[in-house]
């Protein structure tokens, strides 16, 4: 487990996290690697589904970034998605993987020091719970059809 | 609409563990309303199957699909191109859906994702509720529209009992009396006169006491 790199994706909305994550580069912040961001339009719109696939195709973590309690630019699709992360946790939970694998955070668009500082958390933390434990078969189980 | 949620994973686990490929059916009618066995919470199921297959060191192959109606013959008969490739199915439809699938290819296992478990409506996002037993012979004409069948604990015809408090029944602070609804409704209907009137005993053998139930309509069964 020494030089295991952690895959962890970040969905991050438009409004804040996003923005944030440029303004981290702009300041010369510097964050892990290991985080890829999907840019979303508000993270209303992250589901369930999604955040599932992604632990499925072998990501160590997954973490949802949205906008400050009550700033959100489409009323509340950030309470939404702290909820999704809820079920998602009580999924892994029923399923025996970790729910620390899979996080809620908020941020406003000027936070890009605090986008940085919690990626590099979030990195870590997962770094200390190992890979995910259905990463390897992951990534040989073939691809099937969904309809 | 029929309202259902889904089993524990471990209960679903159970039944297709000494499995490796199988098809997951979900429906795309009132358990896709009451979010339990939709498009999207098929694929939720089949990542958290095959995850927990994947933890385990084997593999899950899901085959997903989701029917206009598993209740209905014509869509079910869709799923022919698919059923060999798979060793069971695992529906996530209601009872009703499950069953037309055992109906169907009676050389299959069929196992139920979900657990039906009432008539109801949405009573705000994310909450349903029972409304209705489908005894056979409604009574809703006489009670202004709510049901003393679905919703008193009691089923009281000429309620309510000593146990109705402050708008709740007995059972629980967290339940409606339901004789105070139709009570306060008759009221605001100026129609105090029939919450006199006593109902007389029902007649039960419309309801399931008649045993299997089945409508048989002339001008269009073949
Ligand atoms: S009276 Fe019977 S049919 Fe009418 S709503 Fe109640 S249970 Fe359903
Ligand atoms: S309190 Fe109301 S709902 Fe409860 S059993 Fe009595 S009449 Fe029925």
């Amino acid at each position: 487990m020494g030089n295991f790199e952690p895959v962890i994706v970040a969905f991050c909305c438009n409004y804040c996290a996003y923005t944030a994550a440029d303004m981290a580069g702009s300041m010369r912040h510097c964050y892990p690697p290991n985080v890829k961001i999907v840019k979303v339009p508000c993270t209303g719109k992250v589901d369930v589904k999604h955040i599932m696939l992604a632990l499925r195709k072998g990501a160590d973590g997954v973490y949802v970034a949205g906008c400050l309690e009550g700033d959100c630019h489409f009323k509340n699709g950030n309470n939404k998605a702290a909820l999704r992360v809820a079920r998602v946790k009580k999924i892994l939970d029923e399923i025996g993987i970790e729910k620390e694998r899979v996080e809620m955070v908020t941020m406003s668009a000027g936070m890009g020091k605090d986008f940085a500082r919690i990626a590099v958390e979030i990195t870590e933390k997962i770094r200390k719970l190992g890979p995910n434990p259905v990463k390897n078969i992951s990534a040989g189980q073939s691809k099937l059809a969904t309809g | 609409m029929i309202v259902a949620e889904q089993k524990p994973i471990e209960e679903i686990m159970e039944y297709i563990s000494p499995y490796n490929r199988i098809l997951l059916v979900g429906c795309n009618e009132c358990v896709t309303v009451c979010a339990a066995g939709g498009r999207k919470e098929v694929g939720i199921l089949s990542s958290a199957l095959q995850m927990a297959f994947m933890k385990e060191g084997k593999t899950l192959e899901v085959k997903e699909i989701t029917l206009e109606r598993q209740c209905d013959p014509e869509y079910v008969e869709e799923l022919v191109t698919h059923i060999d490739q798979a060793e069971v199915v695992l529906s996530m439809a209601c009872g009703c859906g499950v069953q037309e699938i055992a109906r169907r290819f009676s050389a299959k296992l069929v196992f139920p994702a979900l657990n039906t478990k009432f008539m109801g409506a949405s009573e705000r996002q994310g909450v349903w509720a029972e409304r209705c037993q489908g005894c056979g012979d409604c009574i809703l004409g006489l009670t202004g529209g709510i049901c003393p069948v679905a919703r008193c604990s009691k089923r009281l015809l000429n309620g309510p009992c000593g146990g109705s408090t402050g708008g709740n029944c007995e059972i629980s602070k967290d339940v409606d009396c339901v004789w105070n609804i139709i009570w306060e409704r008759l009221k605001s209907l100026g129609m105090e006169d029939r919450y006199e009137e006593v109902m007389t005993a029902k007649d039960w053998r419309p309801s399931w006491h008649g045993g299997p139930r089945k409508i048989i309509r002339e001008d269009l069964a073949e």
